[in-house]
């Protein structure tokens, strides 16, 4: 019902001989809202509709009888600044074009509350200097209550338009663009060939190129925003004057760094381009909102249209033309509409601060953004931040002392449209500063990164140490290798890890760590979830009556892991969905008339009971087990958690949880701090570092998997398949990823083939009889760590002889000394094992807090 | 009417100086409890626009406001300006002759937050009535008569409360003021003293939305008007502010509808939005806060502030009998278990325990019991959580059955259409104690709500976390709630300790015997008992090293004599039931060993 408005409209520039300072009056008058003049007694409260005063201006529609009265006064915008306008912009000529076809439309995104600034001239003796401004400097006027010169603001924004070229920054939408050509006149060239009215306009870009404009496009949308599509539409007709269009270039800013969170919107926000971002959590049915109505008088015939103002039609009371009281009546078929759409959004939940709920926003869309976003969608709003006062009751002159706060949007861009293409690299992008990365790239340099990142991941679960291994390269994950010309499709670059186990140890809780560590976790127990739960339904919306696809936790996960725990428990019809997203990445539905593939590219990380609920070292891996061999096969690690039993073992883990449990705040603290820089590490490491296998690390590679051929005709042995080949490179990849090294080389094959075998405790099978040997396990120390130790034990030593002859030492001191001189990462219980070392070789003594030498 | 009018500049000062002259005041010998509370006296009892306090729990946050903190009215006819304060008033009141100016340049928009609070969910009598007693506050029914008395006291109060710069000249004066006016009320108003746990008339249209079912008192939109981030959901405050009651509020949801349907601010919101977020100021009072603060506890037998000089004395006073009560609580606690001493042993460590710390995902500190063998005949659950009821001061008795947990609502969920967060069994706040009752649950059919509301309580005992439900996602919030499992068998709900009751008597008649048990405890000592699980729960440790060693030893110990059966969770075990062992005789100082052995050969 939204009609361009009358092709002769001509937008801004209004031909009228009144000073600048009368053609300002008036646009006041057309609203029939009388500017407070000094002594003006009739100051209207705003929550009483404007009384139908007789028109004032000599702008007023003629009276001239007749159905159809020259619409042309009422058609320039009076929602725009520029039509009280400055000499300026009276000056400079009409896009050429509006004459020859298209039409100027109403920008209700910019004024749908139309929240005038009122100018008191009595009160404000400014305004009397700004009035003698305007008439003696000319060209140097501002916009009431602004900074902003059109002329010049529209100088610049064209400069802009023109020159604005940055090769660096790349965007999604920049295909077919040549970066190194002004950015935004290609768009406008978009513009003609394609014939969407809209220029996107990144504030960004805006603010590197001027400062100063920025700021008043920020401060000042609603004045600035009318000038810019001015200045687009002039260069644009320039270029192509033949071109027609729907209506006028309108533009749209977007990505205004003012406000990024919906929890920081501030009273100071208001009137002000903000861009936050947020979940659609509802959306209204499109309103019709009237922008005009045209009433007809019952008597005479006589008709009238009157504008909305701030939300209400005054409806006159009295026949202009015959006087009759009441006569008027409205004609809706005549009335102009424009649609309109209310919106809720939520607050992402990254951005709640823990233990609160989150806010929402209301925000109004208009015209062509109506139903461009769906509830679930993530979200960047741009748009005008806007406060109205609450009327209690029309009636009654107290107000509400509250106010309606909503967001009139100009700009929308989905956040999670990007997932179905990769991961969404902006926000993470965005996410580190730069000192951050400076710590993470120091970090990456450290030779023992590897150990050290799998010391800080779950520091409560005790041991363990190459499962957590594996579960880091899990979260680094491989390279995403695209085949699909050579009808391949995508090659899986997740890792796929299955924890299997006897009960009690900690498998529930190493999940519960991976699902709260990565963003886009999801925790499931195989005995409460079904299929569908984990893939997707079909589901009518009470609402709209329309089918909805839910998507389910594997689905959710996309781009993140999958935490299943009780994995043995899950029924037989919910595993085999697994088959097709553990391998393709894809689920495929085909349920209630609706057929779709939908990305599932997740990590699974599964926990599951051995058939007998302990492990029976009397049977073979398969057998206690006990899972389908296909699905077996889809997993790149499968662990088994035991519990090896014996004293110095027991000693330790009990030494360890009790520290857990009486430790001090201060260390907790450190711990956390720890898990912030794993997640900035893995995020980091996850979108930048794409590693390529070498040459060297092929062949490596190739020889391994031709090893694993030949073990593995043993019986009860999990047998290699060209999948261990690809699960090998993947983790190869994933420990590359870890070292932030572009190069796969061989000492990531060396790893990846070690963590491999140790998983599946190959290396403790007999492969005679493929029975785990658990002696062989309870050993506990793997070479490295007792090469660490003895190391570290070493290099004590020298730091105590190097502190000359003090007899006796404070033991924070030296383990803050040993912490600071050593480039791998010193945990307390490394530095009293190597105290306990010394001590053995009856080199110190340790007496409570202070270290004696001997 | 009484508004307050400035005529001066906005001084920025006064906000400040309001919070810190009420600070003050309320410090004064037991000032607090002279200041009516909305959780005993029913709000048509108290004056719109008078000071009130409220202990609540924090239900839902709703989105901040913002409101006119100045604003300018102009007189029509004389063109006269006037600047008016907008804090702690719903409404932006002007004279009859007046209206306000949306334009003025004077016009400060501020910001505040409203919470939903409702009464601290599952709240004891006992610690009911020991607020009401403890309260000085007498307060008659507003709407009919007013004694010429009254009136003036009236107005003074008003001042105190809207008036800052006469506050400021009042300082020293006022203070006796509350005194001698509230005094005077009390002596009208003695009769209505019986009435108060009124609840106000909750008609059954507008769901209050509390957490537990069969809760009364009034749900409150708490407006706070600064550092509103410290607070969380679940937060149990104590808030003091300026009640309003004005009944234009619900004028808003009754006329808003058909006022005018051009209005684009109007279709905003849905109704049902609107019926939540401004419902009638007669069954949603809302408070301005001025003063707000967590409350650690709800005990009223302790000092409100564990870290003052003044509990500090009360906290060593009462650690020098801690002993002898412990002795005698065990008794009593033996004796309600049928005899069964150790299981009341187990019981006390359940009551004491807290979550003092969580290590990555991993809470530490609680201690949920699974206490199987409970008779199920003779209604034992349902008498013990009666006597715990009058032990803790805050808890709830889930009767698991099929029928409640396929149709009850565990978990808050978020609701879209009216923008709130509905209410579950599971929101509760900390240090609650939550008794379940396995002994009632037949077989039958879970539903899916079925399973996840048993998916929710196990995730409550394992995790100390609800995962609130939002629809799109789902939030996960820590709590702190003390679980006791009672059933026949080993409850199909994970616990950190199953003991099995062995009952040493057979009571006849178990309603009798168990209130009996109650009777037969004085007051004094009953009170005691309510000091010491409330007070030792929120004292810090630190164990000797002693003790770590001694569990260390005694599990390298038992993994060699019994390497099958002991595990890492075993340890888990263990090192809590040490810590809270160690707690409960706290300090006495026994050596550890002794007391730890016996806990932990009763472990296994």
């Amino acid at each position: 019902c939204s009609g361009p408005r009358g092709s002769s409209a001509q937008r801004g520039p209004h031909p009228s001989a009144f000073t600048p300072v009368n053609g300002y009056l008036n646009g006041y008058l057309r609203q029939e809202t009388p500017p407070s003049f000094p002594g003006n007694a009739r100051r209207p409260g705003p929550c009483v509709p404007p009384p139908p005063s007789p028109p004032r201006a000599p702008l007023a529609p003629p009276a001239g009888p007749g159905p159809h009265p020259a619409p042309i006064p009422l058609d320039f915008d009076i929602s725009s600044p520029l039509t009280y306008g400055t000499p300026s912009s009276r000056v400079e000529g009409t896009p050429r074009s509006s004459a020859r076809g298209t039409p100027v439309r109403q920008r209700p995104d910019l004024g749908s509350v139309r929240k005038a600034r009122q100018v008191d001239l009595h009160s404000d003796g400014l305004a009397e200097d700004t009035v003698a401004t305007e008439q003696s400097l000319g060209q140097k006027l501002v916009i009431w209550g602004t900074d902003v010169n059109v002329a010049s603001c529209k100088e610049r924004f064209q400069r802009f338009l023109q020159r604005f070229i940055d090769p660096l920054d790349k965007e999604d939408e920049d295909i077919g663009l040549d970066l190194n050509e002004p950015r935004y006149m290609q768009r406008l060239q978009e513009i003609n060939v394609v014939g969407e009215p809209f220029l996107n306009v990144n504030c960004d870009h805006l603010r590197s190129f001027d400062e100063n404009l920025y700021r008043q496009l920020i401060c000042y949308p609603q004045e600035v925003i009318p000038t810019f599509d001015m200045a687009a539409n002039e260069i644009f007709f320039d270029r192509y004057p033949d071109s027609i269009l729907e209506h006028q270039i309108q533009v749209r800013p977007y990505n205004a760094l003012k406000t990024r969170n919906m929890r920081n919107l501030n009273p100071e926000d208001i009137d002000q381009l903000i861009t936050i971002s947020g979940m659609v959590i509802r959306s209204s049915q499109l309103i019709p909102e009237m922008q005009e109505a045209f009433f007809r008088c019952q008597v005479c015939a006589f008709t009238t249209r009157v504008e909305i103002d701030r939300g209400r039609i005054a409806e006159p009371s009295v026949c202009k033309n015959c006087n009759t009281t009441h006569s008027m009546a409205l004609i809706h078929n005549r009335s102009m509409f424009s649609d309109k759409q209310m919106i809720k959004l939520q607050e992402s939940p990254e951005d709640m601060p823990a233990g609160q709920t989150p806010h929402t926003v209301a925000l109004f869309a208009h015209n062509d953004l109506v139903d461009k976003v769906q509830p679930g969608d993530r979200v960047n709003v741009t748009g005008i931040y806007r406060a109205v006062p609450i009327r209690v009751n029309p009636r009654v002159s107290s107000v509400k002392s509250v106010y309606r706060t909503h967001i009139d949007v100009i700009h929308y861009r989905k956040t999670d449209s990007k997932r179905l293409h990769g991961v969404d690299e902006e926000t993470e992008q965005k996410r580190f500063t730069e000192e951050r990365v400076e710590l993470l790239k120091e970090l990456s340099k450290k030779a023992d990164i590897y150990e050290r990142l799998a010391l800080a991941l779950a520091p409560s679960i005790y041991e363990h140490e190459d499962i957590k291994k594996g579960i880091l390269l899990q979260l680094f994950g491989g390279s995403r290798k695209d085949f699909t010309h050579t009808g391949r499709g995508n090659f899986r670059a997740e890792i796929n890890i299955l924890l299997c186990g006897d009960p009690g140890t900690s498998k529930s809780q190493l999940l519960q760590y991976v699902y709260n560590l990565v963003p886009r976790g999801q925790y499931t127990s195989g005995k409460g979830s079904s299929a569908v739960g984990l893939t997707a339904y079909v589901m009518k919306d009470p609402e709209t009556r329309q089918l909805v696809l839910q998507t389910g936790a594997l689905v959710l996960s996309d781009n993140g892991i999958c935490c299943i725990d009780e994995f043995d428990k899950m029924n037989e019809s919910t595993r085999s969905v697994l088959h097709e997203v553990m391998e393709q990445q894809t689920l495929s539905i085909a349920k209630a008339g609706i057929i779709c593939q939908l990305n599932a590219r997740t990590s699974i990380l599964a926990a599951a009971n051995p058939i007998e609920s302990q492990w029976n070292p009397k049977k073979t891996t398969i057998e206690n087990i006990q899972l389908p061999h296909t699905l077996l096969s889809r997993f790149d690690l499968i662990f088994l958690m035991l519990d090896p039993r014996d004293e110095a073992y027991d000693r330790r883990l009990a030494r360890h949880l009790v520290s857990l449990y009486y430790q001090t705040e201060e260390k907790m603290e450190e711990e956390y701090m720890d898990m912030a820089v794993l997640r900035d590490y893995i995020a980091y490491a996850r979108s930048y570092v794409n590693p390529r296998l070498g040459e060297e690390a092929g062949q490596a590679l190739i020889e391994a998997y031709v090893d694993m051929r030949k073990i593995g005709s043993g019986r009860g042995m999990v047998s290699a398949y060209p999948r261990q080949l690809e699960s090998l490179i993947r983790l190869a990849e994933a420990h590359a990823k870890v070292r932030f090294s572009d190069k796969v080389e061989t000492v990531d094959v060396e790893e990846a083939k070690r963590l491999h075998r140790e998983a599946l405790k190959q290396s403790a099978t007999d492969p005679k009889t493929g029975i785990v040997d658990i002696s062989i396990l309870t050993t506990g120390m793997s070479a490295t760590a007792r090469k660490r130790k003895e190391e570290l034990a070493q290099a004590l030593r020298k730091l105590i002889q190097s502190k000359g002859k003090a007899p006796s030492l404070k033991y924070q001191q030296l383990l803050d000394d040993l912490r600071a001189q050593s480039d791998i990462a010193v945990t307390k219980e490394m530095f009293e094992e190597a105290l306990r070392a010394l001590a053995d070789e009856d080199f110190l003594t340790v007496t409570g807090k202070t270290v004696r030498l001997l | 009417m009484l508004f307050f009018v400035a005529q001066n500049a906005p001084n920025s000062d006064w906000e400040k100086k309001v919070t810190e002259y009420f600070k003050e005041k309320l410090k004064e010998n037991n000032a607090t409890n002279w200041v009516p509370s909305l959780n005993d006296v029913p709000v048509h009892y108290l004056k719109p626009n008078s000071l009130v306090k409220f202990r609540c729990m924090v239900q839902d946050m709703f989105d901040p406001e913002f409101y006119m903190g100045v604003y300018e009215t102009v007189d029509p006819n004389t063109n006269a300006r006037v600047l008016h304060f907008g804090k702690y008033r719903d409404v932006a009141e002007c004279g009859p002759q007046q209206e306000i100016d949306l334009n003025s340049s004077q016009t400060v928009t501020s910001e505040r937050q409203t919470f939903y609070c409702v009464p601290v969910p599952g709240e004891s009598a006992w610690v009911k009535e020991a607020y009401i007693s403890a309260s000085q506050a007498r307060v008659s029914p507003s709407t009919s008569y007013t004694p010429s008395r009254h009136k003036r006291s009236y107005e003074e109060d008003e001042d105190m409360d809207l008036h800052p710069s006469k506050q400021k000249e009042q300082h020293m004066g006022s203070g006796g003021d509350i005194h001698g006016c509230v005094e005077a009320k009390r002596l009208e108003t003695e009769a209505s003293a019986g009435h108060h746990v009124i609840s106000p008339n909750c008609s059954p249209p507008l769901d209050l939305n509390f957490p537990l079912p069969g809760e009364k008192g009034p749900a409150c939109l708490v407006k706070i008007y600064e550092s509103w981030e410290s607070f969380k959901v679940n937060d149990v405050l104590e808030v003091f502010g300026v009640l309003s009651v004005d009944p234009v509020l619900s004028i808003v949801n009754s006329e808003e509808r058909d006022s005018s349907s051009l209005d684009p601010m109007e279709c905003m919101d849905t109704m049902e939005e609107q019926r939540v977020h401004s419902p009638p100021a007669s069954l949603v009072p809302r408070i301005h806060v001025i003063l707000a603060q967590k409350l650690q506890h709800i005990n009223p037998l302790l000092p409100a502030c564990l870290n003052e000089e003044e509990s500090k004395t009360f906290v060593s006073n009462f650690m020098s009998e801690l002993s002898p009560v412990r002795a005698e609580l065990l008794g009593f606690l033996t004796h309600a278990l049928l005899g069964d001493s150790l299981a009341a042993e187990y019981l006390i460590l359940h009551l004491i325990s807290t979550v003092y710390g969580r290590r990555d995902v991993l809470p530490l500190g609680k201690f949920t019991v699974n206490l199987s063998g409970c008779p199920r005949s003779s209604a034992f659950s349902e008498h013990l959580y009666r006597l715990i009821q009058q032990l803790v001061p805050a808890s709830y008795h889930l009767r698991m059955s099929i029928e409640s947990m396929n149709h009850s609502r565990f978990i808050p969920h978020k609701d879209y259409a009216a923008n709130r967060l509905v209410s579950g069994l599971l929101q509760l706040a900390s240090h609650t104690s939550l008794v379940i009752d396995e002994t009632q649950l037949e077989q039958g059919q879970l539903d899916t709500a079925g399973v996840h509301n048993v998916t929710a309580l196990g995730n409550l005992i394992t995790w100390q976390k609800v995962d609130y439900d939002f629809n799109y996602h789902r939030m996960e919030f820590p709590c702190n709630i003390n679980v006791l499992i009672t059933s026949e068998g080993r409850s199909l709900l994970p616990s950190d300790c199953q003991v099995h009751l062995q009952p040493q008597i057979i009571p006849p008649n178990m309603e009798e015997y168990m209130s009996s048990l109650l009777t037969a405890v004085l007051p004094s000592v009953l009170n005691k008992f309510r000091i010491y699980l409330s007070l030792l729960r929120l004292l810090d440790y630190s164990i000797s090293d002693e003790v770590t060693k001694a569990v260390e030893e005694d599990f390298v110990e038992m993994r060699k004599n019994n390497p099958e059966s002991v595990t890492a969770d075993d340890l888990h075990k263990m090192l809590l039931v040490a810590r809270w062992v160690w707690c409960s005789c706290h300090p006495s100082g026994l050596p550890s060993q002794l007391q730890l052995q016996p806990a932990l050969a009763l472990q296994l």
